[in-house]
């Protein structure tokens, strides 16, 4: 919302400066955004005089001018405008002075060997408009060595503040100024709503169809006007707040508009089929608005039609088949009221922002609609005559009765500062606030401030004007003792993972959360596809991490990386919930080339060895876990797994990316990765607290034999392992595969495996007897998977 | 015969001295002391003696035996050292070659940030709450006092889904990290003291912007709480974040649907070489939204507003971890440029904790 300094004084009786009313503003929540003044860039020109003018002696189309600004000298200048003579006052710009609107800073130059000390202005080169013709003619009292600004009223700064979707009433310049007032900046001046008699009826009867969209609608004629330019004031103002003016009928509106929050409309009576009906409109009724656009309406939105149809979208846009023009002559103002929250939802849905639905959203002033019409009618007739007819009054304004119950004391409750009661109900009072003391304190609500409605906003109205530098900072009440733990245990086993993730020289990435609809695919397809993404690539929440951390490695290849480790910790979006996720993937060669031996590039057991490290730091009981099945169609089908404590129980998938999806992620094979699913890890067994079991080391020394085994090349080593290490559960504390061997000595179709067997005796060592005892029971439990003892 | 066995011995440590190597020495040895050797036939002569002639000449054979054996030993010795230095010396490596490189790896400052803001709030008796990123409208608007035509759905350009929820509520992605405190006021009793940081998404796209953010919540609900418990918890948690005593805040009154009254947070900064430092009054930028929580949002929770009441705050993270850290560019963030992460990333073992400092 823009405004000038001298249009807010039109509102508010104020010795305020500008720094003052602009430090307020941001003070009472409505927050400056900037502040301009554009007498600032004119400072250096001043209204001088042309004493004299002669011909170039070198230039036929130059004059060389002696020109009086009030210093006292004449000064020489050249100057090439056609209308140029002795006797104009114009607009001097000194040496050194910056010109605006060609962006240049003048200079004492010759020119074609004349000197010339300064330049009389052109409206362009001021930024005042397009003229160029000549140079600026003022009236013949202009006073000789003012500022020209200040001759031309252009020292006023014009003030943008930015309105919060709850402050109807700010939404005026009248508002504002009452916001000031109640900050202590001055008075506010009461609105003179003129009284006009009609002489004739008025010619246009309005009903209401849809009266929950529409309930008033007032309508006036005015017959014999001769619409065409507003007057300079008009103009010049609108344009400081950035509007065009467009003619005096249109710039009345606005003019209102800004002025008090309060939207009129004006149609050409000339134009108009019959009688006004706002009603709702038709599915797929069209309206050409003000702005050149067509709009599609449906019933949900209130249109303001005539017997030909809807020509208005109401309280947003008016039409252009009924609007004023250059050759109106007779109109039809418009003032009416419109539901906030079906404004809302019109605009929305038609895309159409405007002065007025900015308005009607946040709720005009339903008490303002007698006003709004009077003030429009008064300025109208003001700038373009004419003989006003009676108001046409249609429905009844709905006008709130709100009254809220306060106790003062909720002032020091809930804001922190117990602001004097005298002084609480001062401020609500120049707000427009009826305050009636009592036990409790009946608070009338204004009509413009819909926003309130309870104790909280009333503290809110006070505080806010009292001044929330006045809250004192309050520690909050602490529990005795050192603070106690918070985290959760999946937030411990987040945070364990992914430390331990770094640790192992991985680099955490955030990915977005969506991604192509494509990239979703492979990996299972998305279950959450955006109605309205901000593009395709960014469609689909992720079924999985890996996607993005493969566009993030392709990139980073792209880049020359060589050695890719990333990881993510987030979530996954399945159908029935978010599922906290680890994702890692490594692409290139494990590290860079070193002089003592070959790096290779990646393969499935460097993810196996992530994945099984990070999910032993998370609390996995990673020694149970068995590799099952393949991991999935986006995995080599030969070098994947997932790690299971069951077979419906996943942790955690890992292996060889297959080759198509690397290749569709533009990477250059072989990728690795792995995902751990960290919802899944079992909680840790709690409640034993921080004592640990008993210290018992064995009494004996462990000792080790070595087995190598026959098996059928197929047989997935883990079972062996598996077999083995259940052979003797009492004696057994360990079995550990040390050497897969195929080759020579081993047949076709079998390869040798070695495990290394821990003993543990109890009380004495084991006899020859015995181990032997033990050694037939591995060989055994091995035989059964088809292994047989290598010799 | 006495000065035979002088001469003997002497010729005895010559030889020991003059083997070269241990093979040689050995053979001396054997020559001396073996089962055939001259010190031991020596000594075997003691036994045909009479005891008169044993008493004098057994110490003096002994003697010898024992100075052949102690020749030995130390020749012994010495050859065995020549030998390791010789060994050793041929054993130079080259100790200027390098290490085998081991992978660095790295913590996302955005997770940094949040391992920090847990660590500062449990000091302050707060606990990390979560709630689901694909939301509801209920929790993310509508329990917020937000109705579906207010003005401030406007402020959000939210991302929506097509299917509803289990209520025939309509489904999107939350568009600040507030949902958490509907959900914490409806599934647990106050007093309640949560953060609740997390991803937040909306439909914004610019330099400044990503449709992706990460937000944090603050909410407190308890009795007799109000608008300075706010101030002292915002200015506790910056001077903490930023570790510098001389943050200075601003509240300035602004409108959140959800809270009344409502305050935005600036806070005061000056220049360090062109780039934003938080500390001092030079300047003031907006950092947070707060306020009281709306009495509607209470109510709307299922809790009385009568007996409870308490503030809310939110703040972006990844902002957080720009005014601290010194990034400029949001978008990099969700880049995973390695470069990027290695400079801007932590160390493992950086774990924020209140004795060794929340800043790495």
């Amino acid at each position: 919302m823009k405004f000038t300094l001298s249009w807010l004084k039109e509102h508010l009786e104020t010795d305020a400066d500008l720094e003052t009313i602009v430090e307020t503003l941001t003070r009472i929540g409505l927050e400056v955004e900037a502040v301009e003044n554009p007498a600032e860039k004119l400072a250096p020109f001043v209204v001088a005089e042309v004493l004299t003018a002669a011909p170039h002696p070198q230039a036929d189309k130059l004059q060389v001018l002696t020109v009086n600004a009030g210093t006292g000298e004449a000064i020489q200048v050249v100057c090439g405008a056609p209308n140029a003579r002795a006797g104009l006052k114009g607009v001097f710009g000194p040496p050194g002075a910056w010109v605006p609107g060609s962006d240049l800073t003048l200079k004492v130059a010759a020119i074609r060997g004349v000197e010339s000390r300064g330049m009389m202005c052109s409206i362009r080169e001021l930024e005042l408009g397009e003229a160029h013709e000549g140079i600026i003619e003022l009236a013949e009292d202009a006073p000789v060595g003012v500022p020209f600004a200040v001759y031309a009223e252009l020292d006023d700064p014009v003030i943008d503040v930015s309105v919060t979707p709850n402050r109807q009433d700010a939404m005026g310049v009248h508002g504002i100024a009452r916001d000031l007032a109640a900050a202590g900046l001055g008075t506010l001046k009461p609105v003179e709503v003129p009284v006009i008699a009609g002489t004739w009826p008025c010619p246009v009867e309005i009903s209401l169809e849809d009266e929950e969209g529409c309930p008033v609608f007032y309508g006036r004629a005015i017959r014999g006007v001769r619409n065409g330019p507003s007057p300079d004031w008009l103009q010049q103002r609108l344009k400081a707040v950035g509007q065009r003016p467009i003619s005096a009928l249109v710039d009345m509106t606005n003019y209102i508009t800004l002025s008090y929050g309060r939207p009129l409309h004006v149609f050409d009576l000339a134009k108009l089929r019959g009688n006004l009906t706002a009603r709702r409109a038709r599915e797929g009724e069209e309206v050409l608005a003000l702005n050149g656009k067509t709009y599609r309406l449906d019933p949900s939105i209130t249109a303001i039609a005539d017997e030909a149809g809807a020509d208005g979208i109401g309280g947003i846009m008016g039409g252009e088949r009924t609007s004023v023009d250059e050759s109106t002559t007779d109109i039809l103002i418009e003032c009416a009221w419109f539901d906030p929250q079906r404004i809302a939802l019109s605009g929305q849905k038609l895309g159409l922002t405007s002065d007025a639905r900015s308005r009607f959203e946040r709720g005009a002033d339903p008490a303002f609609v007698e006003a709004g019409i009077e003030l429009g009618t008064a300025l109208a007739i003001d700038l373009v005559g004419g003989e006003p007819s009676q108001i046409f009054r249609a429905g009844e304004p709905p006008i709130p009765d709100k009254v809220v119950d306060y106790r003062p004391e909720r002032c020091a409750e809930l804001a922190g500062v117990a602001v004097p009661e005298d002084r609480q109900a001062q401020i609500l009072q120049r707000l427009g606030f009826t305050v009636t003391r009592g036990e409790p304190w009946r608070i009338a609500v204004p009509s413009w401030r819909r926003d309130v409605d309870g104790a909280a906003d009333i503290v809110e109205e006070v505080i806010r004007l009292e001044g929330l530098d006045q809250v004192p900072s309050t520690p909050l009440p602490r529990a005795p003792g050192v603070a106690r733990p918070t985290a959760t245990a999946e937030q411990m086993v987040e945070r364990q993972a992914r430390r331990t993730a770094a640790a192992r020289g991985l680099n955490e990435a955030v990915t977005w959360s969506f991604l192509a609809e494509r990239e979703a695919e492979a990996f299972g397809g998305s279950a959450w596809v955006l109605a309205n993404p901000i593009s395709e690539e960014m469609k689909a929440m992720r079924p999985s991490l890996l996607p993005g951390l493969l566009a993030a490695a392709a990139r980073n290849a792209a880049r020359g990386a060589e050695s890719i480790r990333l990881f993510e910790i987030g979530r996954r979006y399945l159908g029935d919930g978010e599922r906290a996720t680890l994702g890692l993937v490594l692409a290139g060669p494990r590290g860079p080339r070193h002089w003592a031996g070959k790096t290779g590039p990646v393969d499935a057991y460097d993810a196996k060895a992530e994945a099984l490290a990070i999910l032993a730091a998370a609390g996995a009981p990673v020694d149970n876990l068995q590799v099952l099945g393949e991991a999935g169609p986006a995995w080599h089908p030969g070098q994947s797994g997932r790690l299971c404590l069951g077979p419906k129980n996943a942790l955690a998938v890992f292996g060889t990316l297959h080759p198509r999806i690397v290749r569709a992620f533009d990477l250059d094979g072989p990728v690795v990765a792995a995902e751990l699913y960290l919802d899944a890890i079992p909680a840790r067994r709690g409640g034993a607290g921080h004592m640990r079991s008993a210290y018992q080391p064995p009494a004996l020394q462990a000792v080790t034999r070595d087995f190598a085994f026959l098996v059928p090349a197929d047989l997935p080593a883990d079972q062996l392992v598996r077999a083995v290490r259940g052979a003797d559960k009492a004696a057994i504390t360990g079995a550990r595969l040390f050497d897969v061997f195929t080759g020579q000595g081993v047949p076709e179709g079998q390869k040798s495996l070695a495990v290394e067997v821990s003993l543990q005796p109890a009380e004495k060592s084991f006899t020859e007897e015995e181990l032997q005892a033990i050694a037939g029971r591995i060989v055994a439990a091995a035989a059964k998977l088809g292994a047989t003892l290598r010799t | 015969m006495g000065s035979d066995l002088e001469r003997l011995k002497q010729d005895w440590l010559d030889r020991i001295a003059g083997a070269g190597d241990l093979a040689a020495l050995e053979a001396e040895r054997v020559a001396a002391l073996g089962k055939q050797g001259a010190v031991t036939a020596l000594l075997k002569t003691l036994g045909g003696m009479s005891p008169e002639e044993r008493q004098s000449e057994g110490p003096r054979i002994h003697g010898l035996r024992e100075a052949v054996t102690e020749a030995l030993t130390a020749r012994k010795a010495a050859l065995e050292g020549a030998a390791l230095e010789q060994r050793l010396a041929a054993e130079r490596l080259d100790m200027t070659l390098p290490v085998a490189p081991a992978a660095e790896g790295s913590i996302h400052p955005v997770s940094q940030v949040m391992d920090e803001l847990a660590e500062i709030f449990a000091d302050l008796g707060f606990s990390v709450a979560t709630g689901p990123e694909i939301e509801d409208d209920w929790h993310n608007f509508t329990a917020l006092n937000i109705p579906e035509s207010h003005p401030a759905r406007a402020m959000h350009d939210t991302f929506y889904f097509p299917q509803n929820g289990p209520d025939g509520r309509a489904m999107l992605l939350r568009t600040h990290t507030s949902p958490v405190q509907i959900r914490t006021m409806q599934s647990q009793e106050p007093p309640l003291y949560i953060i609740a940081p997390g991803r937040t998404y909306r439909s914004d796209s610019d330099a400044t912007h990503t449709p992706m953010f990460h937000q944090v919540e603050g909410l407190v609900i308890d009795r007799g709480i109000m608008l300075g418990h706010l101030k002292w918890t915002l200015e506790t948690f910056l001077k903490a974040f930023f570790e510098r005593d001389d943050i200075v805040l601003r509240m300035r009154p602004s409108y959140f649907p959800f809270t009344e009254p409502s305050a935005e947070v600036d806070v005061g900064y000056h220049l360090e070489k062109g780039r934003r430092v938080l500390g001092g009054t030079d300047h003031f930028m907006e950092l947070l939204g707060s306020g009281m929580v709306h009495p509607r949002v209470i109510a709307a929770c299922g809790l009385d507003p009568d007996e409870w009441q308490g503030f809310a705050f939110g703040c972006g993270i990844d902002r957080l971890a720009m005014l601290k850290y010194g990034m400029d560019d949001l978008r990099a963030f969700f880049d995973g440029d390695l470069r990027w992460l290695r400079h801007y990333g932590f160390r493992a073992l950086d774990v924020p904790t209140l004795s060794g400092g929340v800043g790495a």
